[in-house]
């Protein structure tokens, strides 16, 4: 019997072409506005909601949904205003975030199988709420990119710009972090609150190292996102090695190619405009 | 609140302008008024306030103190986004990503977002306004390249370009000779220069070289430690006298006008 008749694998398959999409466009913006650790923090506050969720006995992803909105509500003004170091501020947060992680995980108390797939993904027992709330989000994520594309592309590419255009670029900025919190607990389940935000990164990251078109990183990242969820899943399954790494170490195979075949790998790193005329 | 006297030539009106930066008062109790048409120079020695006045202008730099007037009407939070579809803005050169995914023509496309509004997308007559705005600053050739790809003359034209595109009724320039050759530099303001001659727009041009001082300048305005110091024509102002103590110290006065 093929392992495409049985229903968890066809599960496992559509969640992993949503949640690579949704992953990788989410992606796009963070690798584009250099917020990964940004990112990193928001992944990092859902998974401490979800467990939080787990603990007191509701809805993980009721707690991880509260719980990155609100870091994307902190973490956004520190960045804007930049009263301290903005990598300080988030880092702080980061940690805490971290810490309420592991508190809630020693204040629960019996078996923590809940716990652990959490912590390292479950693509293979996603159920159909799971796989409602990441149909509902990858439609929402991508109806608002392609409704809004031109602000966005306007908003990750120069934000200033897009300010001083008349541009309603924070609004816009929010929208983004917002959408990251929402993409990681759509996500959670299925990948796995520690390595939920390579999947955000990696492919986008490959997409970056490949074209100088926004609308092309998008299609590439997508791409790469749904290629590293299926050959996760195929390796995870014929090999009995836990998906969520599997995704991801495959995701991050994909990036080492790109960039080692990147068109872009010449051009130096970040620098004032050059004098010359 | 609009301004009801002096509409027809008034265009931007601040009293009293107060703006901090924490502890830092980047502008203290400043009062301007500016005619429809004014080509004005701002100059200043570092901190003076000269950046800060351009975002008063544009709603981008928050009053904590005072009120401001532009297009004729009174800056308050909620209406500065509508206002600056109307304003051009030429912030000071940036550190560009070498790697950013938008070609020059996207970049100046930008321009138009503001106006054309949520949820619509630009159509062929706004593509070819870019096209011809491209053409006109004098890089239609560079229309495809990565914008992290320019030089600093090229990324002005296209910065010039991109506010172009909006039709503004003001063009707001903050240094932007700033860090790049000298031939480069007479090619910006010669444009500059004919932008202003071909549009008749108000326009506000900061510097803090002395000799990047277009020709067309109708008024200056000198500022120090966050006040306008003193104001008037080119030929009273750029004097000796009044510049060594603008900058505390020895200025010849070398303007190397643009023609």
């Amino acid at each position: 019997m093929s392992i495409f008749q049985y229903h968890f694998m066809q599960m496992a398959i559509l969640a992993g072409v949503l949640g690579g999409v949704t992953c990788a466009v989410v992606g796009v913006f963070v690798v584009t506005m250099h917020l990964s650790f940004i990112g990193v923090c928001i992944a990092h506050a859902a998974f401490a909601g979800a467990l939080l969720g787990l603990w007191l006995g509701f809805n993980p992803l009721i707690g991880a949904l509260l719980f990155s909105l609100a870091a994307a509500a902190i973490i956004g003004p520190v960045a804007d205003r930049g009263e301290l170091n903005p990598d300080t501020s988030i880092g702080i947060i980061f940690s805490l975030m971290l810490g309420l992680a592991f508190l809630f995980m020693g204040l629960m108390h019996g078996a923590r199988t809940e716990v652990l797939n959490l912590l390292w993904g479950s693509i293979l027992t996603v159920n159909q709420q799971d796989m409602i709330f990441l149909a509902a989000t990858t439609a929402v994520i991508v109806g608002l990119v392609a409704a809004f594309y031109k602000e966005i592309q306007a908003v990750i590419c120069h934000r200033e710009v897009a300010l001083a255009v008349g541009i309603p670029a924070t609004i816009i900025f929010y929208g983004l972090l917002f959408s990251t919190g929402v993409t990681v607990t759509a996500s959670l389940q299925s990948i796995g609150g520690l390595l939920i935000f390579s999947l955000i990164l990696n492919p986008a990251a490959a997409a970056y190292q490949l074209t100088y078109s926004l609308k092309r990183m998008i299609f590439i990242a997508v791409g790469f996102g749904v290629l590293s969820c299926w050959v996760g899943l195929a390796v995870s399954y014929f090999f009995d090695l836990p998906s969520g790494a599997a995704i991801v170490i495959t995701s991050t195979i994909i990036f080492g190619l790109a960039t080692a075949f990147s068109p872009k790998r010449k051009v130096k790193g970040w620098q004032h405009m050059p004098v010359t005329g | 609140m609009n301004m009801r006297h002096n509409m027809d030539d008034t265009v931007i009106k601040i009293q009293d302008a107060v703006v901090s930066y924490r502890e830092d008062v980047a502008l203290q109790g400043v009062s301007l008024e500016v005619k429809k048409g004014e080509f004005i120079g701002i100059i200043g020695p570092n901190g003076a306030g000269k950046t800060t006045m351009l975002t008063v202008i544009n709603g981008l730099g928050k009053l904590v103190h005072g009120q401001a007037w532009v297009l004729g009407t009174r800056l308050n939070g909620g209406n500065c986004t509508n206002l600056r579809k109307r304003i051009g803005y030429v912030a000071q050169m940036e550190r560009i990503d070498p790697r950013l995914p938008i070609n020059v023509r996207e970049t100046v496309m930008v321009g138009c977002y503001g106006c054309l509004g949520l949820l619509h997308r630009p159509n062929r007559a706004h593509w070819e306004k870019v096209d011809e705005v491209l053409e006109m600053v004098g890089i239609a050739h560079l229309a495809q390249r990565p914008i992290g790809h320019l030089s600093g003359g090229e990324y002005q034209r296209a910065a010039i370009a991109r506010a172009l595109v909006q039709q503004p009724e003001i063009f707001l320039l903050d240094e932007p000779t700033a860090s790049i050759d000298q031939k480069a530099q007479r090619e910006i303001l010669n444009l500059i220069q004919l932008i202003h001659r071909e549009y008749g727009m108000t326009t506000l041009f900061v510097t803090h070289d002395l000799r990047m001082l277009p020709s067309i300048c109708q008024r200056l305005i000198l500022m120090k430690d966050g006040k306008i110091w003193q104001q008037g024509d080119p030929e009273s102002m750029l004097r000796e006298d009044v510049l060594g103590q603008l900058y505390g110290g020895p200025m010849p006065v070398s303007t190397e006008i643009a023609s």
